[in-house]
């Protein structure tokens, strides 16, 4: 291997490191969700010294912002892939669809019910003052109503089901 | 920051550019201010958490609309100086923003859950429209800002727009405290939609829309959910407020003291 070949070889598992030990960062409000569940890390890239992390906030006003970026931090510290630069880029805008699968399901285990829909794509969109009927979490009804559009936090709403009578909540379509 | 703490209060050369941030970014912040005086005290507990989201959500937004009018102005000003720092007549949000939420007052809105409900429902839908004209911006911090923000501010629209139609199509009671609060709010709103030199200049430059073409799309969305709530948009009045010049009412100077006291009294105090 010529020394540039091993040089990317290099740089892509030191990315690799740093996605890896990225996946194990959960988020703060919804403990079994990692960063990269949520989409939002954007770009890793493995500089000469240490490493550079591209995050996306979600909402403007999330108090989380900071705490994840420290958790970032502090995880690919102690993977040994310091220094750290974490970088906050604001657009593209967050969008809830980049919530992966795995993300998800994650949700629903947790009994949170993921977004629905693309509805992000537009972002001039109306929502309608009725709620479209939000899957039941625990018992899969879509007989369900929401009490309020905003939750426990701001990124998701309060939905009561009709058929198994129990609350739950909504990660809204952002 | 050393200096400003020695003056107190910093002063700012202003463009016009910086005069368009700060209006929006005044409106958010004294808006989020306002609500959060909620907290603990909402009618129900979702109401009581519904507030202080939407007034987070409104800070998120004035925090990052008062770093970029921090960066445009130069000179070492950060959000928090822009926040704390300054004084009353170079805070220029929206009159309607400041005017008391909880305590009522002979001669202003407020005292009533009604009013607050209104009053994110107008100003929900106005900022929907604002965001919607900067997601077009030739700045593209700001760009960046509205794209995100008017996702939330539909949320806004739609969670104040469900109390409006549940408070006027509700009860004799509810809807008559619901007129009475539009009433109250109404003739603030003139100011939502005026077009003065600072809007002009934004315009121009593709900074961002002049308030005046804010008016259709805010109307129609505004009657549309007046009709669900059977109310009838009110005549307009001559009244035309003056805070997005620095000229405001009696209640600005009272809401500062509270949010600025703690960097007034500890100048740069962290925690």
């Amino acid at each position: 291997m010529s020394a540039s070949a091993l040089e990317v070889a290099e740089t892509t598992a030191r990315e690799a490191a740093a996605w890896a030990a990225l996946a194990q960062v959960l988020d703060p409000e919804v403990p079994v969700l990692s960063v990269c569940d949520l989409g939002l890390v954007r770009g890793v890239h493995a500089l000469a010294q240490g490493v550079e992390v591209v995050l996306t906030p979600t909402y403007s006003g999330c108090p989380a912002t900071e705490v994840i970026a420290l958790a970032v931090e502090q995880a690919l510290l102690a993977a040994g892939l310091g220094p750290v630069t974490v970088i906050q880029r604001r657009e593209p805008a967050w969008t809830s669809d980049w919530i992966s699968e795995q993300g998800r399901s994650r949700l629903r285990e947790y009994g949170i019910a993921p977004p629905s829909g693309a509805a992000a794509m537009d972002a001039a969109q109306r929502i309608g003052i009725r709620a479209r009927n939000v899957v039941c979490p625990r018992c899969n009804s879509s007989q369900t109503e929401r009490l309020s559009a905003f939750g426990s936090t701001a990124c998701k709403a309060l939905h009561r089901c009709l058929a198994c009578r129990e609350p739950f909540e909504h990660f809204k379509p952002i | 920051m050393a200096a400003a703490a020695a003056t107190g209060s910093i002063a700012l050369e202003l463009t016009q550019s910086l005069r368009y941030v700060l209006r929006l970014a005044d409106t958010a912040l004294i808006h989020a201010q306002r609500l959060a005086e909620w907290c603990g005290h909402g009618p129900v507990l979702e109401e009581d958490i519904a507030l202080t989201n939407l007034a987070l959500d409104l800070l998120g937004q004035a925090r990052a609309l008062l770093t970029h009018a921090a960066a445009l102005h130069g000179g070492g000003l950060d959000e928090d100086s822009l926040a704390f720092l300054r004084s009353e007549h170079e805070f220029f949000n929206l009159t309607l923003v400041e005017q008391p939420l909880r305590k009522a007052s002979a001669h202003a809105p407020g005292g009533d859950f009604a009013d607050t409900v209104l009053r994110n429902f107008l100003l929900a839908t106005w900022f929907k429209a604002v965001w919607l004209g900067l997601s077009t911006s030739t700045d593209a911090e700001l760009r960046g800002i509205a794209v995100k923000a008017v996702k939330e501010a539909r949320y806004h629209q739609q969670h104040a727009g469900d109390w409006v139609v549940r408070l006027g199509d509700g009860t004799a009671e509810s809807s008559g405290r619901l007129k009475a609060a539009l009433a109250r709010a109404w003739p603030y709103t003139a100011e939502m939609f005026v077009c003065d030199a600072v809007d002009t200049a934004a315009q121009l430059c593709g900074l961002g829309p002049a308030r005046d073409t804010l008016r259709p799309p805010w109307l129609n969305e505004v009657t549309e959910v007046f009709t669900l709530a059977l109310l009838v948009v009110p005549a307009d009045t001559p009244f035309i407020s003056t805070g997005t010049t620095g000229r405001h009412s009696e209640h600005m100077g009272f809401i500062l003291a509270e949010m600025q006291v703690l960097q007034r009294q500890f100048p740069g105090g962290r925690w």
